[in-house]
């Protein structure tokens, strides 16, 4: 872990083989380094562990309903997340690359690395703000709080309120980072301004993100030309079979004045696409109900969707925090690489963070195919 | 190193003065912010002691609530509070740091010779993790009271009052003071052992100590996600463990003895470190079955990641699922009764010392095998039915809980004592405390199989009439075992007051934390120390009190001196 990495300090050594960078208790920067990379490996084990509880969760309750899992996938966004996937591969390899710079002793090849990185986390956050703030709109919560899809709902307009509040904190990162670092070139402080610069860049790449995500959920929708309407008329179809018996004891009475709700259009932005969150199956990809199979109607009011949207907010939102934490890490990082405190022997922080931001990404490829290409 | 340069021209007693971890810097900030593990090992010690103090005082309160059959001092509402509270802090404040952390952390950088464990700001890090979970914690429980048990089962605990968000924080950051406690030992064992000491010439101590960390690097983070989904139930109703939203309850259970069962590992591998350690030492004879003893730690380790089912017998699982943990359940009992023949049959034809570290190794050994035998009981299907949740179960977790865990670990610091704090304690009260001890758990828990077996559920305040003589033979046993852990404690406090200064090697161990002076220096050895086989004693011989045990030297057998020799090669 990082914290073995830092320079022996304070502990008053002028022995001449002791490096400053090599803490007092080790012998050499090799046993120091194995160290630090093994700690990193196990801290990586029991991120997978902790990650773990949650897709035994996943695969639990997926094998117990696989139905809710494929009707509840639909309201994701692939396009989205298949973006927000392309974005961590892509910040993976600038961190491999920072490794590498480190190795080298380039020091302006891992600043750059390192603001990439960042950046590349902050687009995935932006975009995720998106994925998240649409939900929350909609009523795709946690099974406590979910509202079924089939319910006539006002229209939502407009940008969601939720976003604004997300945006908040990256707005004002913009606005500190962006007079920092201002000021750090107004008085000509170089390496400052070297983290100031990136740390601006990176606030504003969470924008990049919210606005890359209002324009491909608002786009998505036209491209694969969702015509309103017509899924509801399925969903009655399906419901009014007469083989369709209600599976789920709830029997609730909401249900019948549901299907108005069913093609509901909720406009994104105002003067933009409207976009069709509920209809957002597809022929193609959702199978029709089998007869004595519960509609997705039944699916959707049984409760069991909010299910799958509980697990869903759990995994994402547990990787967001991770990433989050890496960003933190990242910062750390970067504010070193411009103090140049890497070298061709002492490049240790960079490798383990790196090794960290791997598995960030690694357990992310996971949860795309998972959550979002089941339909 | 100029400061040790420096201090080489002092004499002998007043360089170790100097060098001594205690006293070689001054001031509160120089032990909260050491990076020292051997002062972060002392300051554990007196956070598990005083968590100790805290849960054995609810278990007086138990106890004496049970004198009567009917509600006496306690609400049945408080009752639960109680008993919860002191199977939580018990468990998650004491028993599971008590060895690693605190004994742990003293003792395995200067058994492999090491000036420190590999991170040493992590070490830090996670004591005072430790510090504000049991802060957490301890607030959230006194605050309205929990009384979920300390298991937090669904869906009691999704639906009750009580702060379960506040006390499963606690437990989410306690758990990673541990994974952090255990991930540092695994890495200073892997890469900081001394050049000559193979994975088969480590002390059984570390082996044990490195077993403990698999599991606590393992199983914890299973811990951390369920409490962090259990509080995520309750603040937004995820629904995972409420059958309301197409969960399942039973899901927690599983979540729950993943990590928990592992867990009675965590507790209970450290103290058969110690043991190991003891057994050899206090009998001067190689341990017997050095690689069964290593390999069986490891082996506890990996069962006890397949048998947590059989917390569930009766949770409705599946009956082929029932039989297959049951058995996996029997595979367990395997390693633990090789630990036991070896250290009996390291005693024999040893010249055994019933020193106070002994006794309590003794003690350990009939508790802990009392406890295990009494756990065939409730592996086997047919009788863990009747049993279940019933004083047979109580009685059968604190045979090897206390009569374990605690035993040895008071083994553990009696054994460590001299070298942890330069001061020899007394030892007439040191094996007296050690008899109260014995006598006082036996009267606590014996009555209670008696007690299971006949009917009485655990975890309730009143009980029929009948039951009544038992729960006070219980209950003045409890007493008396506290009196006993009270002479313990006293038995310390006089040492530190007046104890007479300890030699490097007060009982004649060959490990190399006894090649160190007492309390060790600072950096831990001048030099580093010559590595040997840590269970042959043929080189030691005894001096007197004020030198203990030495090495001998063929060359120059008398040259007096106090600086322990490296041994021959």
């Amino acid at each position: 872990m990082s914290e073995a990495a830092v320079h022996g300090d304070g502990h008053g050594h002028d022995d001449h083989d002791h490096p400053a960078f090599l803490a007092h208790h080790f012998d050499d920067p090799e046993q120091q380094y194995d160290s630090g990379k093994l700690g990193m490996w196990l801290f990586l084990v029991t991120e997978i562990l902790f990650f773990s509880g949650m897709f035994c969760a996943y695969a639990l309750y997926r094998s117990i309903h696989p139905e809710v899992w494929t009707f509840a996938s639909q309201f994701l966004n692939s396009t989205l997340g298949a973006i927000n996937t392309g974005v961590l591969l892509f910040s993976s390899l600038t961190m491999a690359w920072g490794v590498r710079c480190a190795q080298l002793r380039q020091r302006t090849g891992l600043v750059v690395s390192l603001a990439a990185t960042l950046g590349c986390a902050s687009i995935f956050l932006g975009v995720k703000a998106i994925e998240y703030t649409h939900k929350w709109e909609l009523g795709l919560l946690p099974a406590g709080t979910y509202e079924s899809q089939f319910l006539p709902a006002a229209a939502h307009h407009g940008i969601s309120q939720w976003l604004y509040v997300l945006s908040a904190i990256p707005a004002a990162c913009v606005l500190g980072f962006g007079i920092w670092y201002a000021m750090t070139i107004a008085k000509g402080e170089k390496e400052n301004s070297e983290v100031a610069g990136p740390l601006l860049v990176t606030a504003l790449c969470y924008f990049a993100g919210v606005g890359l995500g209002l324009f491909l959920e608002s786009g998505e929708a036209h491209g694969e030309d969702h015509g309103p309407g017509t899924h509801s008329e399925e969903h009655i179809d399906g419901h009014e079979h007469p083989g369709n018996v209600h599976e789920g004891e709830e029997g609730d009475p909401g249900h019948k004045d549901a299907h108005e709700g069913g093609g509901e259009e909720h406009s994104m932005l105002p003067g933009e696409a409207k976009v069709v969150f509920v209809s957002a199956e597809t022929d193609g990809m959702k199978p029709l109900p089998k007869p004595g199979a519960a509609t997705d109607k039944e699916i959707d009011q049984s409760g069991g969707a909010g299910l799958f949207f509980s697990i869903y907010y759990c995994m994402t939102g547990v990787h967001a925090v991770h990433i989050l934490a890496g960003m933190g890490v990242l910062t750390w990082l970067l504010v070193r690489a411009t103090r140049d405190h890497f070298n061709e022997q002492y490049f240790g922080p960079v490798d383990y963070v790196g090794l960290y931001w791997h598995i960030v990404d690694l357990i992310w490829i996971y949860l795309f195919p998972l959550l979002y290409l089941i339909k | 190193m100029s400061e040790i340069a420096d201090l080489s021209a002092l004499p002998q007693e007043e360089r170790e003065a100097r060098e001594n971890f205690l006293f070689n810097t001054k001031g509160f900030l120089s032990w909260a912010l050491t990076l020292d593990h051997k002062r972060i090992g002392l300051m554990y010690l007196v956070g598990v002691m005083s968590a100790f103090f805290i849960a054995g005082m609810l278990a007086l309160l138990i106890r004496l609530e049970l004198m009567t059959p009917t509600n006496t001092y306690l609400s049945n509402a408080q009752y639960n509070q109680v008993f919860t509270l002191h199977g939580a802090i018990m468990v998650f404040l004491f028993i599971i740091p008590s060895v690693p952390a605190a004994l742990g952390n003293f003792l395995v950088p200067v058994m492999l010779g090491a000036k420190d464990v590999a991170f040493p700001r992590l070490n830090l890090s996670s004591f005072y993790l430790w510090v504000s979970g049991a802060v957490f914690f301890l607030a959230a429980m006194l605050y309205t009271g929990l009384d979920t048990g300390w298991t937090f089962y669904t869906p009691y605990s999704t639906t009750t009052q009580g702060p379960v968000v506040a006390a499963t924080m606690g437990v989410f950051i306690l758990g990673f003071s541990s994974i952090f406690t255990g991930l540092n030992f695994i890495v200073t064992i892997n890469t900081m052992r001394p050049p000559g000491m193979e994975w088969f010439k480590m002390p059984l101590f570390l082996w044990a100590t490195y077993a403990t960390s698999i599991i606590q690097v393992l199983a914890t983070p299973v811990l951390g996600i369920t409490v962090l989904l259990l509080a995520a139930e309750r603040i937004l109703h995820i629904g995972i463990f409420d059958p309301a939203y197409n969960g399942d309850p039973v899901t927690y259970q599983h979540f729950f003895w993943f990590y928990s069962h592992p867990a009675v590992y965590i507790m209970i591998l450290p103290g058969m470190g110690i043991i190991s350690e003891l057994m050899s030492v206090h009998s001067h004879k190689s341990i017997f079955g050095y690689r069964f003893v290593a390999y069986s730690s490891v082996a506890i380790a990996l069962f006890g990641f397949l048998v947590w089912g059989h917390h569930m017998f009766t949770s409705g699982m599946a009956n082929v699922t029932t039989i297959i943990f049951s058995a996996l359940t029997f595979t367990v009992s395997i390693p633990s009764a090789i630990k036991v023949f070896n250290w009996l049959a390291t005693m024999y034809k040893g010249t055994v010392q019933l020193n106070t570290p002994m006794c309590y190794a003794l003690n350990f050994i009939f508790l802990f095998t009392i406890g295990g035998l009494t756990g065939l009981w409730l592996g086997a299907l047919s009788t863990d039915r009747p049993l279940h949740d019933t004083y047979f179960v109580v009685a059968h977790f604190h045979y090897v809980m206390v009569g374990g865990t605690l035993v040895g670990f008071l083994g553990g610091v009696f054994h460590w004592w001299p070298k942890m704090t330069g001061k020899m304690f007394s030892e007439t009260w040191g094996k007296i405390s050690c008899l109260l001890v014995f006598l006082g758990f036996n009267l606590t828990f014996l009555p209670q199989f008696v007690l299971g077996s006949r009917g009485m559920p655990r975890r309730y305040a009143q009980y029929v009439a009948e039951f009544q003589e038992l729960h006070q033979m219980s209950s003045y046993g409890a007493f008396l075992l506290g009196f006993g852990l009270f002479v313990a404690l006293g038995v310390f406090i006089h040492s530190l007051m007046a104890g007479k200064k300890a030699p490097p090697n007060p009982w004649g161990g060959a490990t190399l934390e006894w090649q160190c002076t007492s309390p060790p220096p600072y950096y831990n050895f001048l030099e580093p120390p010559t590595v040997n086989d840590p269970y042959n004693y043929k080189p030691l011989a005894y001096r007197d009190g004020d030198r203990g045990w030495e090495y001998v030297h063929p060359e120059a057998p008398e040259v007096p001196q106090s600086e322990p020799e490296p041994a021959q090669s």
